[in-house]
């Protein structure tokens, strides 16, 4: 019973890391100046090492012959825990910042309780994990601020993005069946402790950026259960088509 | 075939002998990215033992990565027990360990020596705990090439994870910073 929350729990952190990371990935070569692809594409590489990190944990625990790949690369739309934020399409370079804003806020308040989680191997991977997180919540909160406060256009597009975006936030911190033991049974984290201090901090930076903070707005949600909007599905086809295609192989 | 026979014979040395002499591999073995530095220098050994069981050393090593998604890391690995086998050690055992987390804290002082000479501003002392406050004053980084403290920052995201981007006020020069972490 436990185990199988520890393993859909791990599994939900190693895929909220893989589709970001993916969702990131997509800007390397097309970024508006080589600097900023640069700082993305690092970014994304950094999620994607936490996913394997992740994964190569969660293989462990199912000891069945799966393997970070196979979790990875073999596993439906319906089997991916992810929330529905990090799978959105990435919109313009606005919406990629904010979305990246909105999902660094939790991932470093969510590392930073996790570090004390009573699983070892997860309480490692946070610490780890949070050192890079802190660089993009750093650089993604310049971002907002930089476009929010800056012309007319970069504010225009801020307030789409936050349109387009923020009823994607609310399931973050919508406990489901096992993020609810998770935190019962101590290696996951409480997430009504983790809301209060995201909600500080977006208050912050986006009072800085001159953004009006949306109050009371219906929020989506379904993706920690497996169910998703279309968008995953196409990330899917692209990310493991080689592997269903040519099952095994390697280069 | 050369290499063969200058391999260690494991037989007639001591566990603290043999160790001593895994670390001096070690230090031949680089990081591919940056190939100034070795293994060792870069602090991601964390710890080497060996035991002997009759005529055969065990070699255990512990190595951490410096960041999730380093991608020399499963280089280095290969690397690591390639320049062991050569040396005439046949039984070796590589974990990787996460944590405690990796920090530019454990990179040697010969290490920073070589990176400031390859021309990578090593990492800076003062600032080993990065905060995710936006638009932080940063301390001043030394211009590798003419040591003006006059730079400034390009991008918190350099060539590969672990470096930032800064340019030179004075020389004019880009550089690599290796930043704390």
């Amino acid at each position: 019973m436990n185990n199988i929350s520890l393993i859909n729990y791990t599994l939900h952190l190693a895929d909220n890391a893989l589709i970001m990371g993916h969702r990131n990935s997509e800007w390397c070569g097309h970024g508006p100046v080589l600097e900023q692809d640069i700082a993305l594409s690092n970014i994304a590489l950094d999620h994607i090492g936490q996913a394997r990190n992740f994964y190569q944990y969660a293989a462990t625990l199912q000891n069945n012959g799966a393997t970070e790949d196979s979790l990875a690369f073999l596993r439906d739309a319906i089997d991916f825990k992810n929330c529905l934020l990090v799978e959105l399409p990435n919109g313009d370079w606005a919406q990629t910042v904010l979305r990246l804003f909105f999902f660094s806020t939790y991932q470093y308040y969510l590392y930073q309780q996790l570090q004390n989680s009573n699983d070892p191997q997860l309480a490692a991977i946070a610490e780890k994990s949070l050192k890079e997180v802190t660089y993009h919540l750093r650089w993604s909160s310049e971002w907002v601020i930089r476009l929010g406060d800056g012309t007319d256009e970069s504010k225009e597009r801020m307030m789409d993005a936050l349109e387009n975006t923020w009823s994607y936030t609310g399931e973050m911190f919508e406990a489901c069946e096992y993020e609810t033991e998770a935190a019962f049974a101590g290696f996951g984290v409480d997430l009504i402790k983790l809301r209060n201090e995201w909600d500080e901090k977006i208050a912050s930076v986006l009072f800085e950026a001159t953004l009006p903070i949306h109050e009371d707005v219906w929020m989506q949600s379904g993706g920690k259960n497996g169910i998703h909007t279309e968008h995953l599905g196409f990330i899917l086809a692209e990310m493991q088509f080689l592997q269903r295609a040519y099952p095994g192989a390697e280069w | 075939m050369e290499e063969m026979w200058k391999s260690i014979n494991t037989e007639n040395l001591s566990a603290a002998e043999l160790e001593k002499s895994v670390w001096e591999i070690l230090e031949t073995v680089s990081d591919p990215e940056v190939p100034v530095l070795s293994v060792v220098d870069l602090g991601i050994i964390r710890k080497v033992s060996l035991n002997i069981t009759g005529a055969e050393a065990i070699v255990s090593l512990a190595i951490t990565p410096t960041y999730s998604g380093c991608p020399a890391i499963d280089m280095m690995h290969i690397q690591i027990k390639m320049a062991l086998l050569e040396a005439g050690f046949k039984n070796i055992h590589i974990e990787q360990i996460l944590s405690p987390a990796w920090t530019t804290d454990w990179m040697s002082e010969k290490g920073k020596e070589k990176l400031k000479a390859y021309g990578i501003a090593p990492p800076h002392l003062q600032k080993t705990n990065a905060s995710p406050d936006s638009f932080q004053e940063d301390v001043a980084i030394a211009c590798p090439l003419c040591n003006s403290l006059d730079t400034r920052l390009v991008s918190q995201f350099g060539s590969t994870a672990c470096k930032a981007l800064y340019q030179c006020n004075d020389c004019k020069e880009p550089f690599d910073y290796f930043k704390c972490h």
